[in-house]
């Protein structure tokens, strides 16, 4: 546990982006996003538009999730646009 | 040469604004975050928010989600301690002690805008801060337990204005900030929403290129305050822009322009009908409140499209 006496003086934080300690993928209650592959054009909008920066990019090709941090909102699943109608991401069932 | 703003090339730049952050599911005040900091990827930036959700959420004691210099003060400042941050740059870069080009952006909540920190935010404007202000709209004080705010739009419900026998939700009209800022006479005003992402960062990336005062508003929902689903930010945020509930619109220099212009304007009851705040105006007997709504909002397009086609430049030609 930090003690207020551990914090530098005037609330300053000295360590950017100290948040990533933090898991927030516990608060998935529900559902879970599921990727598939098959089905993704690579246009990034699930990487844009997740709050939580759970969709990994790599080289501009998109990779799995990141679900230390994903809050399992479905933002992702309800804007993919996916390939000839059918999405690449599905909201299932969250498994603990 | 600046980034492209397409988002192969937006990926392989850092974000600067981390997960970890205690923001609700599906909020879009981060998605708004993360779009104004890509934007401005080429710049150091430095960033103060209001007291809200954004900054609490964001910062807790030794947890801070954010990557670049970030200062939070109280409620009703954050234009003011930003004013001062600007001006000590200003100094600093006289006395040659630093050389870098940064930008300053304010990133902070209606309520902290619109309401309790407007004077703060007119007098940074009016001194002429050489500074960004981004107003994340969410319409209401959400930090505190939805209250209604100067933004809340008229018949919503929130703790403060509850729909009920007496009254039907907030009973008065929103304010509009984002003409009140044009009124000031800046060198560039927005409004922008996340659905229409590269417009969105055009306008910031246009902004932070331009020196002096500057300020974009920008649609955020709110899931929690809106009784909607975790899942509709994106989707509530382009209704409100195709009912033309949130008009995509600059006004540079006093030259107002449409940024984007619905193909089909789409009634108001398909922003409506997806929330609960509005829950109550789907109750029988109510069609009128909707019917009222719908004119407030054609009113105001129709003034929009007027004051477009009065401030354009004439084309010389005809001249
Ligand atoms: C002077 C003062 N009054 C009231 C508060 C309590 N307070 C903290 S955040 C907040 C609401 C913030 O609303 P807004 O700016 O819209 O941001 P949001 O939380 O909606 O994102 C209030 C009322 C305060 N911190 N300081
Ligand atoms: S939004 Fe869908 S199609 Fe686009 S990159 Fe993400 S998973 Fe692939
Ligand atoms: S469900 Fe929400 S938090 Fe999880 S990856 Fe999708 S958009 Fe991000
Ligand atoms: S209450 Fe609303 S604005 Fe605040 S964190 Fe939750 S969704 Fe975001
Ligand atoms: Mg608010």
């Amino acid at each position: 546990m930090i003690g207020w006496k551990d914090i530098p003086p005037g609330m300053v934080i000295l360590e950017a982006g100290s948040a990533l300690k933090v898991k927030t993928g516990s608060w998935r209650a529900a559902y879970r996003p599921k990727w598939i592959e098959e089905n993704c054009i690579h246009c990034l909008l699930c990487w844009l538009y997740c709050p939580d920066n759970s969709v990994k990019v790599k080289n501009g090709k998109r990779e799995e999730f990141d679900y230390d941090y994903c809050k399992g909102c479905g933002i992702c699943a309800l804007e993919c646009p996916g390939k000839k109608g059918k999405k690449a991401i599905v909201m299932e069932e969250e498994v603990k | 040469m600046a980034t492209p703003i397409n988002l192969k090339e937006l990926s392989k730049q850092e974000v600067r604004f981390t997960a970890g952050h205690r923001l609700c599911a599906g909020c879009a005040a981060p998605i708004v975050v993360k779009m104004v900091l890509l934007a401005a990827c080429d710049y150091p930036v430095v960033v103060a928010s209001s007291t809200g959700c954004l900054e609490v959420s964001s910062c807790i004691s030794t947890y801070t989600a954010w990557k670049v210099p970030w200062i939070h003060n109280a409620f009703e400042n954050a234009a003011a301690t930003l004013s001062g941050v600007e001006s000590m740059y200003r100094a600093l870069k006289k006395r040659g002690k630093i050389d870098k080009d940064i930008k300053f952006i304010a990133i902070c909540g209606d309520g902290g805008s619109y309401d309790i920190g407007f004077q703060s935010l007119s007098g940074a404007m009016e001194r002429g801060h050489d500074m960004l202000y981004v107003c994340y709209d969410n319409g209401a004080y959400m930090n505190t337990g939805i209250q209604r705010s100067g933004a809340t739009p008229t018949f919503a419900d929130t703790t403060t204005c509850p729909a009920g026998v007496v009254i039907p939700g907030k009973p008065q009209q929103r304010k509009d900030l984002t003409r009140i800022m044009a009124a000031h006479g800046l060198p560039y005003v927005a409004q922008a929403s996340p659905s229409h992402w590269p417009d969105l960062m055009k306008k910031v990336r246009k902004a932070i290129e331009i020196s002096g005062p500057k300020f974009i508003n920008i649609f955020t929902p709110c899931n929690r305050g809106w009784r909607s689903r975790t899942d509709d930010a994106i989707m509530l945020s382009r209704l409100a822009v195709e009912t033309c509930f949130w008009p995509l619109y600059e006004v540079e220099e006093g030259i107002t322009r449409i940024t984007v212009k619905p193909r089909d304007k789409r009634p108001i009851v398909e922003f409506l009908k997806a929330q609960g705040r509005f829950k109550h105006l789907f109750e029988p007997g109510k069609e009128k409140m909707i019917e009222q709504l719908q004119e407030m909002i054609d009113k105001n397009w129709e003034r929009l499209l007027k004051e477009e086609e009065m401030t354009s430049p004439k084309d010389e030609g005809n001249e």
